[in-house]
């Protein structure tokens, strides 16, 4: 059994209350923090746990931290981003839905080390369920004395509020975040000035994910060195996957970073193997933005070795025969699932929600999406699959924000891996219209050429 | 929204507006046009949609300009800029949730309701539509009805069935929605 450290107590009984929460040991981590450690104290301790951002980027918690400017009689904000909108995530749900005191607390301490008297959750729209459990919470917190003036009598005066999105997908970028928070379209911010430097109000600001705020409890409580003992390099301590599609046991799993792709698929621990007794195809391991990898590519690495579940073993091969961590929102497909269905699914989606500031990507994903669509739909060319390629090379690098990169890698790397499957849609539009899987070198039943033709 | 016929006149009730001031209070002074989005949705919860009139008293009551509002309001797809029925069953169709049957279950709802995507039921009560990702993927196939956004998950059509009779019988037609 892998260490649990955030899901912990997840089947106790009424955790999602203050009371059982601090039965539990919970509030520690603040009490220690605001009696007994200084704010440069706690940034330590997170820079030495080698916690990295947990909604995707992976970059240096401690160092994001310590690049916040501290100018004189400017405040400063920390802003959580449970914006939560990467399709194959849905982590940051649970852990706001069944321990939502782990986030509060998380979310004063972290505001304590980086001299924030107010911080803001900025969570999706459609979680009102999630928004008004949080609201609960932080009463209780503050009925506790845990908010408000004065905290513990530390001198620290601290409020927490809940704020609500409108279903856009780009307010999890950071700086499209706080412009959304500004009660403004969520249109990403040219940087520098990056967040820490001039964010929310044009103060200095933090934008961390859920899952890297609460992280920073069992920091605070065990230390940064004790957290950094678990996982491999530096992929340290856990991760929370979110785990979807064809499986046998779909849901949250907190793992060690470390544990094989192999056993997090088929081990019983965890997914259980794939779902109905079928073959995996493929997996697309850290939310839709990564590159899809082919179930060989996905279990070992190009050398033959068993590939992990860290931030440097996904990402091993490079965009060639890897893929990337990512937000952990790890999609599995069976060998009926048809990729190019997806990827103009996924393409679909990512029209849907670009923002529409740069061109490449505001024209770029609806070009995409426009060109799948007729190879889903049996009217495409052989000569449309380079179109893609060239239309996501277009893309990538040439947009203000993330998201055009997010658009271009999964159709780059399904045509890279899949090929064969898109030209199998040309030159067999009708077999490729009446069944849901693709090509016959990957699915099963194999059917026969001439019952193809 | 040109289109759309707008009520003459939105009147926000005192209960509405005391919700306004909490919400604008979490902001520091001056900066109260963040309270935009919480204060559209508490509008689209009274009203099933947001109007232009609505917007506008918006705008007077945050004391910004009208088109600040007009922009987040067409900007965010979670606001509705023309009545819908009573309840709105959004399912969501991105990736994962395909992969496990979601669009069977939108042409499932459409068939039952008999409805096309963005339409309104005759009898007023139910409106559906496509959304992209809930954040719910390993309870796929999912849908979601506002305001509240309770949560519907690991759908069959049997349990549409159960959700679409057990909304009809506990709820009466809405007399505002046309």
């Amino acid at each position: 059994m892998g260490r649990k450290i955030l899901l912990e107590h997840i089947n106790v009984p009424g955790i999602n209350t203050f009371d059982v929460y601090r039965q539990k040991g919970g509030y520690r981590a603040l009490e220690k923090a605001l009696k007994t450690m200084s704010s440069d104290d706690i940034v330590e301790e997170v820079k030495k746990s080698g916690l990295r951002g947990r909604g995707g980027a992976g970059f240096p918690t401690g160092m994001k931290w310590s690049f916040l400017a501290k100018p004189e009689g400017k405040a400063r904000y920390l802003v959580c981003n449970a914006d939560e909108s990467e399709p194959g995530t849905f982590k940051d749900r649970y852990l706001m839905t069944y321990i939502p005191h782990l986030l509060v607390e998380g979310m004063i301490v972290s505001s304590f080390a980086l001299g924030a008297n107010t911080s803001y959750i900025y969570v999706r729209g459609e979680m009102m369920p999630q928004i008004r459990i949080l609201e609960k919470a932080i009463a209780e917190a503050k009925a506790a004395g845990f908010l408000g003036k004065n905290i513990l009598g530390s001198g620290f005066d601290h409020e927490v509020y809940v704020q609500p999105g409108g279903g856009a997908y780009i307010c999890g970028e950071e700086t499209a975040l706080i412009e959304s928070l500004e009660g403004k379209r969520g249109n990403p911010r040219i940087k520098p000035p990056f967040p820490a430097i001039s964010g929310l109000y044009n103060c200095p600001t933090v934008v961390n994910n859920v899952e890297t705020i609460a992280a920073v409890v069992p920091i605070v409580n065990d230390g940064g060195d004790e957290y950094a003992k678990i996982g491999i390099g530096r992929s340290t301590g856990t991760k929370l996957i979110s785990a979807s599609g064809n499986l046998n046991k779909p849901g949250v799993y907190e793992i060690e970073l470390g544990v094989t792709v192999e056993d997090f698929i088929y081990s019983d621990e965890y997914c259980g193997g794939i779902a109905n007794g079928k073959r995996l195809k493929a997996v697309v391991a850290g939310g839709s933005s990564v590159p899809i990898l082919p179930a060989n590519l996905i279990l070992k690495l190009a050398n033959g070795e068993n590939r992990l579940m860290t931030y440097e073993s996904l990402s091993d091969g490079g965009f060639a025969t890897g893929t990337m961590l990512g937000s952990g929102g790890f999609v599995a497909f069976d060998e009926d699932q048809c990729i190019v269905r997806n990827t103009w699914n996924f393409s679909r989606f990512y029209h849907h929600e670009s923002c529409g500031q740069c061109s490449p990507c505001r024209e770029g994903t609806g070009w995409m999406e426009k060109v799948l669509h007729r190879l889903e739909y049996g009217h495409g060319k052989l000569s449309d699959i380079d179109l893609l390629v060239d239309v996501s090379k277009k893309i990538e690098g040439n947009t203000i924000c993330p998201l055009g990169d997010a658009a271009a890698w999964p159709v780059a790397s399904a045509i890279r891996h899949f090929r064969d499957e898109f030209e199998w849609h040309v030159t067999n539009p009708k077999e490729a219209m009446e069944r849901n899987y693709g090509l016959a070198g990957y699915a099963d039943p194999l059917p026969k050429p001439e019952e193809v033709m | 929204m040109l289109n759309i016929a707008q009520p003459e006149q939105v009147v926000f009730k005192p209960e509405l507006i005391t919700k306004f001031n909490e919400i604008v209070a979490r902001y520091p002074e001056g900066k109260q046009k963040s309270a935009l989005l919480p204060i559209l949705h508490l509008v689209q919860a009274e009203f099933g949609w947001v109007s232009g009139p609505a917007m506008d008293k918006v705008a007077e009551y945050l004391d910004i300009k009208p088109i600040e509002v007009y922009e987040v309001a067409t900007f965010y797809t979670m606001f509705f800029l023309k009545p819908l029925g009573k309840h709105v069953l959004e399912v969501c169709r991105t990736g994962p949730c395909c992969l496990v049957g979601a669009e069977k279950i939108m042409k499932y709802i459409e068939q039952k309701l008999g409805v096309k995507e963005g339409e309104v039921t005759p009898d007023g009560l139910f409106s559906w539509r496509g959304v992209e990702c809930l954040a719910a993927c390993g309870m796929a196939p999912v849908l979601q009805i506002g305001p509240e956004y309770k949560f519907h998950e690991n759908l069959t059509e049997a349990k549409i069935d159960e959700l679409i009779d057990s909304l009809r019988l506990t709820t009466a037609v809405n007399p505002q929605i046309s």
